[in-house]
């Protein structure tokens, strides 16, 4: 059954739903963008994501698109391992020529995905990095869970990823807890990028940034992506980022995956009501 | 003086004959020794164990005591020191305490002894094969430092998860020129677990890698054992580039035996002046010159 050739794509979910709480067919029928809720009325459990699937291939972002609740950051803590998973399958291609679905990975396996595969931007730089460490340490800490154990090439390694972030270079010796929210933001990025991560996924990697940081960011991030050839997951709820930095998106409303398109038809023409109105809305 | 002192213990404590040998139960002495083998098998690994009441309180060498106490046998010889002194008041208080309830002999000479329990030392000289040191442990978790979180802290020792301790290496290096830890180094044993290493001073740590003895480290306070088996591999975390360096003061010799290959420590004075640590490797060295 193993393909002979390796897929063209770097990271495929396909199927993927969380539910907390316990759930049945029946949740599943009386929940998403159709029914207006993700509640189910008889149990109560909460439908946060069902029926996902996308592909992403190298070079590529795709956006995840919808309003507070709509399931978006779900997904992405499931493929990243912060939330555990109900059903579905995430495949990555360097891991077994993506034959393997990692969500039946041990919990330690999966962490070790962590540190070299799939790297993880927080809309909250306080997620994915120790304010209490400099910027600096906390770009040694992915780097010696790598095995790098050369204290001069973990400098070098780390000053060479904060120049290319525009993090200035004095402030490499400083606790992050002393940055401002911007600059908070390249440290993080400058961390995911430390081992070389084939996947990064982005959760509002702007937003809580004032509009010309936020601009700033964004260009650097786009250029991040197509200088590394990486393959990018963008949550957003802000179509002016999904725009700049995504070439297709889905659009997800109640748990559900709505609308899937390349990002310019999306905006120009939504075919699903609801993406209508999440496109009329950010265009007012 | 010392005469009226023994006396008036001996008639304070009253009939001892229906007092254990060791002191403890069979029971616990069982509970000690499955932990030690537990420990033994898995070097470094911290083993939970049920730390009885001693009549020291915890925090004060309870955690040895009780090894001690599990693994002595009455044709063992004890030597006990605290800081490299036979004659601390913790030494004296807890050496006296195992010696009554075993009858066994002690010594002050390390290669006598069968048996070394100590505070934050290891002897500068005697241990060989049939030794085992028993060090007194305060706090046994190595990555106290760097994560609080309990089950954090199982995780990152169950996937040999150290980058924080690595992280807190790097910090302190940046911080300060150089790896400030001087006492309790974290070391890796056996290529697999890091453990704390007492506060005993880097000048020791060498002296744990490859030993050909026994090392049994008890935390009474903190419920734990754990040990480096002879011919185990310790090694201190350090950066490739960054050596690990042990204590040393240029020019510093001891003022009684003239020493200068010895672990020193500085009197405190208007002119410093300095003296082995282990008091009975000064005493033979002084006793060697005359």
């Amino acid at each position: 059954m193993n393909p002979i050739t390796t897929p063209e794509w770097v990271l495929k979910v396909d199927g993927l739903g969380k539910v907390f709480g316990p759930f049945t067919d029946e949740s599943i029928a009386k929940t998403g963008s159709d029914r207006g809720t993700s509640k189910d009325p008889a149990t109560g459990s909460i439908v946060a994501a069902w029926d996902v699937s996308f592909e992403v291939a190298a070079g590529e972002a795709l956006g995840v698109v919808g309003e507070s609740g709509s399931g978006k950051s779900t997904v992405m803590r499931c493929i990243a391992g912060d939330q555990s998973t109900s059903v579905g399958s995430v495949y990555l291609r360097t891991i077994d020529g993506g034959n393997t679905n990692i969500l039946h990975m041990s919990a330690s396996a999966r962490r070790q995905l962590r540190i070299d595969q799939i790297a993880v931007v927080y809309q909250d730089p306080a997620e994915g990095l120790d304010l209490r460490v400099t910027a600096g340490g906390n770009i040694a800490a992915p780097l010696t869970a790598a095995g790098l154990r050369n204290f001069g090439a973990i400098r070098h390694r780390a000053s060479e990823l904060l120049s290319r972030t525009e993090v200035p270079l004095n402030r490499m010796d400083d606790v992050v807890r002393s940055f401002s929210g911007g600059m908070r933001q390249r440290v993080q990025l400058a961390k995911a990028l430390a081992n070389r991560p084939p996947i990064v996924l982005l959760d509002e990697p702007t937003t809580g940034l004032d509009a010309s940081v936020a601009a700033g960011v964004l260009d650097l991030i786009r250029g991040l992506l197509e200088e590394f050839g990486l393959a990018a997951v963008v949550v957003s709820h802000d179509f002016s980022v999904i725009e700049m930095l995504t070439t297709r998106c889905i659009v997800m409303n109640h748990g559900r995956v709505v609308e899937s398109a390349l990002t310019d038809q999306l905006l120009e023409d939504p075919h699903h009501p609801y993406s209508q109105k999440l496109v009329s809305a950010a265009r007012s | 003086m010392t005469t009226l002192l023994s006396q008036l213990l001996d008639e304070t404590v009253g009939d001892t004959s229906d007092v254990p040998f060791a002191l403890l139960d069979e029971y616990s002495k069982r509970e000690i020794r499955r932990a030690i083998l537990t420990a033994v098998a898995v070097p470094g690994y911290q083993v939970p164990f049920g730390s009885r009441e001693m009549p020291v309180a915890r925090g004060w060498g309870s955690g040895g005591l009780q090894v001690t106490l599990g693994v002595v046998g009455p044709l063992d010889t004890i030597k006990v020191i605290d800081q490299g002194d036979d004659q601390g008041v913790n030494a004296v208080n807890l050496r006296r305490l195992i010696v009554s309830s075993t009858g066994i002999p002690e010594t002050t000479v390390a290669a006598e002894s069968t048996i070394v329990q100590t505070r934050h030392r290891i002897p500068e000289d005697g241990l060989d094969t049939e030794h085992i040191l028993v060090l007194q442990v305060p706090v046994p978790e190595p990555l106290r430092g760097v994560e609080r979180d309990m089950r954090e802290l199982a995780r990152m020792h169950a996937e040999a998860d150290y980058s924080k301790m690595w992280v807190s290496l790097y910090e302190d290096k940046v911080r300060n020129g150089v790896i400030t830890q001087s006492t309790g180094y974290p070391c890796l044993v056996n290529n697999r677990y890091v453990i704390a290493t007492t506060p005993i001073p880097r000048w020791d740590i060498p002296k744990l890698d490859n030993a050909p003895f026994l090392s049994l480290f008890g935390a009474g306070r903190e419920k734990r054992i754990y040990a480096v088996p002879p011919h185990t591999k310790v090694e201190p975390l350090t950066f490739d580039d960054v050596p690990f360096e042990v204590e040393q003061t240029s020019g510093a010799t001891c003022f009684r035996c003239t020493s200068s290959s010895s672990f020193l420590v500085e009197i405190p004075g208007a002119v410093s002046r300095w003296v082995c640590s282990d008091t009975d490797w000064c005493e033979r060295h002084e006793g060697g010159l005359k």
